[in-house]
């Protein structure tokens, strides 16, 4: 096998890294960063749960029978979508107080960026359902499946299959939202980057160091993503050998 | 036979470690019409790709009027042909595809009149002239103004060949024009090449499944299996009484499919 | 809960309405810029240098992976270090067309790659040159697939505005919380933000599909 790029980059980033941190003056802003990192993690992982679980239900909501069900699916997927999330955030925090529901910076994150990467992942979601050849359909109501069971079994899992490519997507645009939770007080990576960056100056440095961190997220999220997809799809490549 | 037009000479072409034509050897006569047939993967469409300077061909010579094809005389050696060469070489060819490819942004009058125009620096006024000459030809004049969606596989195919002669070549060449056709369309398409071979001096060259159609038009019927030729002759030898095992098979396959 | 009506119609708005004008501006400005940096990236990535191409290809994933607010930071804190004084609005455009050529440029090869091989052999066959079969043939059949997408990006470039009130530029965003800071009220500032956002999504959406559906007429018929 010819030896891939990747292979030889990384003991050299790792050794690379192992210098940089100790001699040059990255020591000073970096572990300010790192503590931002675990809040950028801490809000980025339950979010993204939160996401996919609202992506199905409003998904499946939007091609309900049930014409109430239908509407309220396509309201929420209009607004979340339509409204940008740093909107959506100061309004959770700022605005929902008004109406006497107080919300900690945290679980305004929490439901601001779900709420809003759930808007985008519910029309992959309805998507991909449709994508799912008719045929599958005719099947199942000529073996006589229950619906529920047609689409517990034979649907949604072919349409999450589907759904992988874009649903990574929508994963890395959530890690990306996570870099406004400033507006609602937290300090993740981002807001602890500009205000290292307002102590120390060292202005190149910190936004190298920030920009490879969220390259790094993003292909920790593409490469699961790709996992997935092959995982999924082993039995499903045609042809011989 | 008449004066030769093409000639494949030890013609070899690979994918990587699969030979789809091995050493083919191949001689066609101006006029003449040659059918190839046999089993799919055999490499027939691969020849029509490598004349149409599609594909490279890995080894051997490809000869049009005496004149190299994919290769070129410089100084006394054989070079691999420039772009330019294969450009000017290309004019004496046309081809039909099994899809058609017109160009769906265009009207059919427009896929017929335009390609003359850009590729061939024709008058637009000459060039839509004949191409309404064409589109009576094959039919199609009433259909002039509509876009190829609007039309039936049949009617596409007759517009593609209207729009490939448009170009005036020589030699013709066809990939297996009624492949996708539907099965009550496929006669309209195979009256207008019967009568291209029939009517006209043009030099046709032609992969199809058809074999009662390629028994009719043909001069003579070329069966391939595994990139070679394993027999050729005029229809009646090689389609009634084959004498080869292969070709045997492959007929009784066919008859039977039927 | 009190809502002021007054305060809404006599305050919030009329301040608010210029900081849309700032929105819808940066918003064109810097589409046109994605496009136009997508361009390049999208052609460099498609070329046969391969050193080239591996370049493009790695910019437009590091872009995709990097949240907007950082391109901005970066570029307000660092261009005026390497000496560009450029005033806020346009280092905002500028920051906005860099993060959105990445995805401009996957849109624009998108569009290419939906042309079928068929198509360019046609054109080969019957001996277009080069540059005429793209310009003749690919490119107008490239066009409808990418209209769709591009409006998308739009959409979406119009939403990301409100970041640019992290660097005080006076679009809507950040004209409410100025009169949130100034008021005290943070009710009505920020629900008319919202609103306007949500309206104006949902009419360029309907623009996008009317301008999609008149594009290319002709070749929906049929299948």
């Amino acid at each position: 096998m010819t030896p891939r790029p990747t292979a030889m980059l990384i003991p050299i980033a790792f050794l690379g890294g192992l210098y940089f941190a100790v001699f040059s003056n990255v020591a000073s802003f970096l572990p300010a960063l790192l503590n931002g990192l675990t809040v950028t993690i801490q809000v980025a992982i339950p979010s993204a749960i939160l996401a996919y679980a609202i992506s199905v239900a409003a998904g499946l909501g939007r091609l309900s029978r049930n014409a109430a069900v239908r509407l309220m699916s396509g309201a929420y997927v209009e607004i979340f979508r339509g409204v940008s999330l740093l909107v959506i955030l100061f309004w959770l925090f700022f605005v929902l107080p008004e109406f006497g529901l107080t919300l900690s910076p945290y679980v305004a994150a929490l439901l601001g960026i779900s709420l809003n990467a759930g808007a985008y992942g519910a029309e992959i979601i309805r998507g991909a359902v449709q994508a799912v050849p008719r045929g599958q359909y005719e099947a199942c109501v000529t073996l006589n499946m229950p619906g529920w069971r047609k689409y517990s079994r034979i649907i949604l899992p072919q349409a999450l299959i589907i759904a992988v490519p874009a649903l990574t997507n929508m994963t890395i645009e959530l890690l990306k939202g996570t870099a406004l939770v400033s507006a609602v007080t937290l300090v993740d990576v981002t807001a602890a980057g500009v205000r290292q960056n307002q102590l120390t100056y060292r202005t190149i440095e910190i936004f190298s160091v920030l920009a490879l961190i969220y390259f790094c997220l993003s292909q920790v999220v593409r490469f699961a993503g790709a996992l997935l997809e092959t995982g999924f799809n082993r039995h499903l490549r045609t042809g011989r050998s | 036979m008449a004066d030769e037009k093409i000639r494949f000479e030890a013609v070899s072409k690979r994918y990587g470690s699969l030979t789809v034509l091995d050493q083919l050897d191949l001689s066609i006569g101006a006029g003449e019409v040659v059918s190839i047939i046999g089993p799919s993967g055999s490499g027939k469409t691969t020849v029509l790709r490598c004349l149409m300077t599609l594909e490279p061909v890995d080894d051997g010579v490809i000869w049009i009027d005496g004149i190299p094809l994919n290769k070129e005389l410089r100084s006394g050696a054989l070079i691999e042909a420039s772009p330019a060469h294969l450009r000017r070489m290309r004019t004496k060819l046309g081809m039909v595809f099994q899809n058609f490819n017109l160009f769906p942004h265009m009207t059919i009058l427009q896929n017929c009149s335009e390609p003359p125009v850009y590729a061939l620096g024709a008058k637009p006024t000459e060039a839509r002239s004949r191409a309404v000459d064409l589109l009576k030809m094959v039919g199609m004049e009433s259909k002039q103004d509509h876009y190829p969606a609007q039309l039936s596989g049949g009617q596409q195919q007759r517009a593609a060949i209207a729009r490939t002669l448009a170009m005036q070549p020589e030699i013709l060449v066809f990939d297996e024009p009624t492949s996708a056709l539907d099965p009550e369309t496929i006669g309209e398409v195979t009256e207008v090449i019967r009568a291209l071979a029939t009517k006209h001096s043009y030099t046709m060259l032609l992969v199809t499944h058809q074999i009662d159609f390629a028994r009719d038009i043909s001069d003579r019927i070329c069966f391939f299996d595994k990139g070679r030729i394993v027999e050729q002759g005029p229809p009646d030898a090689v389609i009634d009484s084959p004498k080869e095992t292969r070709t045997q098979q492959f007929l009784r396959k066919v008859a039977k499919a039927r | 809960m009190d809502w002021r009506w007054d305060f809404t119609f006599e305050t919030v708005i009329p301040r608010i309405l210029p900081g849309l004008w700032v929105t819808v501006e940066v918003t064109v400005l810097s589409f046109f810029l994605a496009l136009f940096l997508g361009l390049f990236l999208m052609l460099a990535k498609r070329s046969k240098i391969s050193f080239l191409a591996f370049l493009a290809a790695e910019f437009i994933e590091f872009m995709r992976g990097m949240p907007l607010v950082v391109v901005i930071f970066f570029l307000f804190f660092v261009l005026p270090m390497a000496g560009i004084y450029l005033p806020p609005i346009w280092t905002g455009v500028l920051a906005m067309g860099v993060y959105n050529s990445a995805p401009a440029a996957e849109i624009l090869r998108g569009g290419l790659q939906a042309v079928p091989k068929g198509q360019w052999e046609a054109a080969y066959v019957l001996n277009y040159p080069p540059h005429q079969a793209f310009r003749r043939i690919i490119l107008p059949q490239a066009v409808g697939p990418v209209i769709p997408g591009l409006g998308n990006l739009l959409i979406l470039a119009f939403k990301e505005t409100p970041l640019l009130s992290f660097v005080a530029i006076p679009e809507m965003l950040d004209t409410a919380k100025r009169i949130a800071s100034e008021t005290y009220r943070f009710t009505e500032p920020l629900t008319v933000v919202g609103v306007l956002f949500l309206i104006l999504s949902l009419v360029s959406a309907v623009f996008i599909k009317i301008v999609e559906r008149h594009m290319i007429p002709e070749m929906r018929h049929g299948r």
